[in-house]
């Protein structure tokens, strides 16, 4: 034993006269760190409601619960936390898509009652609600994928227009399952599809490379999904959680992949469905994607479904709206081959009269009217009726059955929309220079992005906010394309519209003036009664909630009667009347599809 | 040979109270779970003869979650909030260990940013800084001395303030995840670190005269809780207990990983394999720690990415594999022998935890003859941690 051993330790007396490190009060005088984990915090209008919070919850802490209605690319669900549950790891912070979850750094709470350990952050209000401490998303760690694959297009750009091959390659089997992986299955695209197709279902299945599987799952409710997979307006990718903070799930594409995995349908989609439907008629005017629906999905219950169509093909727009470099005609054959197989008779080129129309609805149990917009809106300004202005509706109708279009060498295409990109792009391959000319800015075109891109890329010119003042005729016939410049004014909210300035006049030289501002319905084609019966104040048709008109056993649907226009609405009116038409005909002992 | 039939043949009587004759000289005593001497939630039971234990046996289970089974129900990212309970006192080599495994069968190794390894040897090390200050006083504090584990904890929580600062979790940090690790250093993080890296510097004279210049606490410790040499590669011991037995071996010079090759350090030893070398050895590494925290600060990139580029966390498959990684924690080497199938889960998954060896097998062999007043200290010197045994 040494005599420094004993004293040694008695050196820790010093420390006696010195500040403790202790705090008395922690709450007051030590906050959390700047990334501390504490309470939770939403910001509700961020919020979307996805759920992907809870999904990652190792412990199922977060249940979501209903705070608001749904609206398009929110469930209208909020997360709620159990702190008997929570274990602060922050994973739900680390993977909200729309980045509104954080925790605050405040870590004190003290009450009595457990129950109120348990709250919805952002809606049941806390001191720590507007902290700007605490643990939030950082790009620098992202557990979901941000990055869409990248669909292999075309290249180099300038051929595109040489030739009407499609501009589209669609992904290989690789690049779709790793597209397919991205996908967190929050839902939200479901609610905002028309016609509510099970998408998280067939990512799944494509994710895990069982492609039939996901066939199955896309056939649920939608009867043309290649034309889908290739041109629809995809407003399932325009509430896609990946997409708040990133590229959205290529929906489209990963559909397009699954349907261009069969060369047939007919094998993969051998289904038992109770025919319900037998001995019971349907006609169906028009062969759109409406009345194909409606088509389909009777027949296979049994219902003897007969189709008429005026132009050579069914498919509607689809058919003779939609450029053939988007949506070739194979695609095209290839579903209405699975309708023929299912046994739905098609009669193209038959124009239904009113004479005829009288007669098909004595012969038949219902009627479906979906014959679509084919009437153009007109320009309102002078000289439309010139030689050369043409309407850009009618320039596809005759391109794509087979006529010869003669566009020129100058040409310029007034409006904004799907149908304005697609006469431009065609008139492109035609061998055409060609102007766009809208109303509005670039960021109000209705036409899909994707496609003001594609066509820019092939070489259209896009000028905005303008107004077309008149077409006059130069010599040798060319046209005098005049427009004035115009800003756009916000008149007691709402959407800005375009206001002419006035006293300027741009000239525009051109061979054609085609004119692509829209569509407006025409029922002078039905008995005269039928017409008055069923017709709205807009000249379309409106339909109850099983999509029948207000004459007994008519129903309708697609363009005449949505205002959205595109086939997947078609496809949803076609999915509600084939319900409604099971019910009207006492069938609906299986209303599964 | 089976557990029970292995303490038969040493023994003890396994079912003490079923029928046998109790020996009228002997007490039982069941020490823990419920006792701040135990190390955790363990319990031992010991017959005792006057002071001296005659025998023991250790009995684990109170804090059993099953954390092996856990992961093999969960998508790979929500087992790092699971792995991290596995040792309450150094979660971070679970997180390494899981990250690392899942990396080596998923090909992901290779895309780790060299300043994500930079800050998970960081992490690393302050971990094994802060547990084996945490120890250090915890050898003193069984033996009834207050003073230097007040000291100890308090230096330990400077260290864990960083840890709030760095992964805003000050005990389980779930911060080291496959591909990186999950945030930057916070902006002057390194000369916050260095102010508690020289509180522990300024305050090591004093923890020396108050432990290893004290006199209750060597005669308390030398020559006292003596692991025979033998046993080192008989039963598998590592860590600070192999080390007092003066062999050098340490994970992070026999198997290097991460940025440690790149760091100069000293594998301490002790002489004497008793509880005052295995402090000894301890308090050592704690000067090798704060030397190696520094160097890291030092040589670490300050730009770059800290994490790879990860896939969809919901989604991710990691292809048929095993492997088996290792880690030296405070208390010895830590491994995960892993399991994948190709699916979105851990198919099997073995944690291997130094305190399987130390406070079931080392511990077992030692109780008879020790006094019942060292028991704590021998726990303690062998540093138990209950949850890593029944992970």
């Amino acid at each position: 034993m040494s005599l420094k051993n004993v004293l040694a330790p008695f050196s820790a007396w010093a420390r006696a006269f010195q500040k403790p490190f202790t705090v008395p009060e922690a709450d007051t005088f030590r906050p959390g760190a700047d990334r501390y984990r504490g309470w939770h915090i939403n910001d509700t209008e961020a919020c979307i409601g996805c759920g992907t919070c809870a999904d990652i919850c190792q412990n199922s802490a977060i249940d979501m619960v209903v705070v608001d209605e749904i609206t398009k690319g929110d469930s209208g669900l909020r997360p709620n936390v159990d702190y008997g549950r929570c274990c602060w790891c922050a994973l739900c912070v680390d993977v909200c898509p729309s980045g509104s979850l954080g925790l605050s750094n405040n870590y004190i709470w003290v009450d009595k009652d457990p129950d109120v350990f348990r709250y919805t952050p952002g809606v049941d209000a806390k001191e720590w609600d507007n902290d700007t401490k605490g643990w939030r998303k950082d790009d620098g760690w992202n557990i979901i994928d941000p990055d869409r694959v990248p669909m292999p297009m075309m290249m180099p750009e300038e051929d595109r227009v040489k030739s009407w091959a499609e501009v589209v390659l669609g992904y290989t089997e690789e690049q779709a399952r790793a597209e397919a992986a991205r996908c967190v299955e929050c839902g939200l695209c479901i609610a905002a599809c028309p016609a509510h197709m099970h998408i998280p279902d067939y990512i799944a299945s494509i994710r895990d490379g069982n492609y039939s599987e996901a066939l199955h799952h896309i056939y649920d409710n939608n009867p043309m999904p290649e034309m889908c997979g290739k041109v629809c307006t995809r407003q399932c990718e325009s509430v896609c959680s990946i997409g708040v903070n990133g590229d959205p799930l290529a929906i489209r594409w990963l559909k397009r992949f699954a349907t261009e995995q069969f060369s047939d349908f007919g094998e993969v989609l051998k289904r038992d469905v109770p025919k319900v439907g037998i001995g019971k008629s349907v006609a169906i005017i028009g062969g759109g994607p409406s009345g194909l629906t409606v088509a389909f999905y009777l027949a296979v219950r049994g219902f003897s479904v007969t189709v008429y169509e005026a132009l050579p093909q069914v498919g509607g727009a689809t058919f003779f709206g939609i450029p053939k470099y988007r949506f070739p005609m194979p695609s095209l054959e290839k579903q209405v081959k699975l309708l023929t197989d299912s046994g739905v008779v098609i009669k193209t080129n038959h124009r239904v009269d009113a004479a005829q129309f009288e007669q098909l609805q004595k012969d038949n149990d219902a009627m479906f009217i979906g014959t679509g917009l084919f009437k153009p809106s007109n320009l309102r300004a002078p000289g439309e009726d010139l030689p050369g202005v043409m309407y850009a509706i009618e320039l596809l109708r005759d391109h794509h059955i087979g006529e010869t279009v003669e566009v020129g060498e100058k040409v310029v295409v007034v409006g904004g929309g799907n149908v304005a990109i697609d006469a431009a792009r065609i008139c492109r391959r035609l061998g055409a220079e060609v102007t766009i000319a809208y109303r509005r800015r670039l960021q109000d075109m209705p036409a899909d992005d994707e496609e003001i891109e594609d066509s820019e890329a092939e070489g259209v010119e896009l000028i905005t906010q303008n107004i077309p003042l008149r077409v006059e005729k130069l010599a040798d016939g060319k046209l005098d394309f005049i427009w004035g410049p115009a800003e756009m004014i916000s008149e007691g909210g709402g959407r800005p519209r375009p206001k002419l300035v006035e006293g300027i006049e741009n000239h525009l030289e051109v061979d054609r003036v085609i004119v692509a501002i829209g569509q407006k319905p025409d029922l002078s084609w039905l008995p005269d009664a039928t017409a008055e019966g069923i017709a709205n104040k807009w000249g379309g048709i409106d339909c109850n909630e099983s999509g029948m008109t207000a004459v007994d056993g008519i129903f309708a649907g697609g363009d005449l009667v949505n205002d959205t226009a595109d086939a997947i609405s078609a496809i949803a009116d076609g999915l509600t009347a084939v319900d409604g038409i099971i019910k009207h005909l006492g069938c609906e002992a299986d209303q599964r599809r | 040979m089976s557990r029970t039939e292995h303490l038969k043949s040493l023994g003890y009587d396994v079912m003490p109270n079923a029928g046998t004759e109790v020996d009228p000289r002997e007490v039982q005593l069941w020490f823990g779970p419920q006792h701040p001497g135990i190390t955790g939630n363990m319990s031992v039971q010991v017959w005792l003869e006057g002071d001296t234990i005659k025998r023991g046996i250790t009995h684990v289970g109170y804090l059993h979650r099953g954390f092996e089974k856990l992961m093999e129900r969960r998508k790979f990212i929500q087992s790092f909030p699971v792995v991290c309970r596995i040792c309450v006192a150094e979660p971070d080599t679970n997180e390494y260990l899981l990250a690392q495994s899942l990396e080596e069968l998923s090909g992901m190794d290779k895309d780790v940013p060299e300043k994500a390894q930079w800050i998970r040897t960081l992490v690393m090390e302050m971990s094994r800084l802060q547990a084996t200050l945490m120890v250090l006083g915890g050898s003193v504090g069984t033996m009834g001395m207050g003073t230097a584990p007040n000291w100890t904890y308090t230096l330990r929580d400077f260290v864990l303030d960083s840890f709030e600062e760095l992964t805003g979790g000050r005990v389980y940090h779930m911060y080291t995840t496959y591909g990186g690790v999950r945030r930057d250093l916070p902006t002057g993080f390194a000369l916050r670190l260095e102010e508690t890296l020289k509180k522990i510097d300024e305050r090591l004279p004093y923890l020396d005269d108050l432990i290893f210049h004290n006199e209750v606490f060597r005669m308390r410790s030398i020559g006292v809780g003596v692991v025979p040499v033998e046993w080192a590669d008989e039963i598998g011991i590592t860590g600070p207990p192999l080390r007092a037995m003066g062999i050098a071996r340490d994970v992070r010079r026999d198997y290097p990983y991460l940025k440690y090759p790149e760091l100069d350090f000293k594998v301490c030893t002790g002489e004497g394999s008793d509880i005052y070398a295995r402090a000894w050895v301890r308090r050592q590494e704690i000067s090798e720690s704060v030397s190696i925290i520094r160097q890291i600060l030092e040589k670490m990139p300050h730009e770059g990415p800290y994490s790879a580029k990860l896939p969809n966390m919901l989604t991710w498959t990691i292809p048929r594999g095993s492997t088996y990684v290792r880690a030296e924690a405070s208390r010895g080497e830590m491994g995960y022998m892993m399991v994948t199938d190709g699916s979105d889960k851990i198919r099997r998954v073995h944690v291997r935890g130094p305190s399987y060896t130390n406070a079931i097998t080392v511990l077992e062999r030692m109780l008879p003859g020790t006094n019942i007043a060292d028991l704590s200290a021998l726990m303690v010197s062998l540093q138990t941690c209950p949850p890593e045994i029944e992970r």
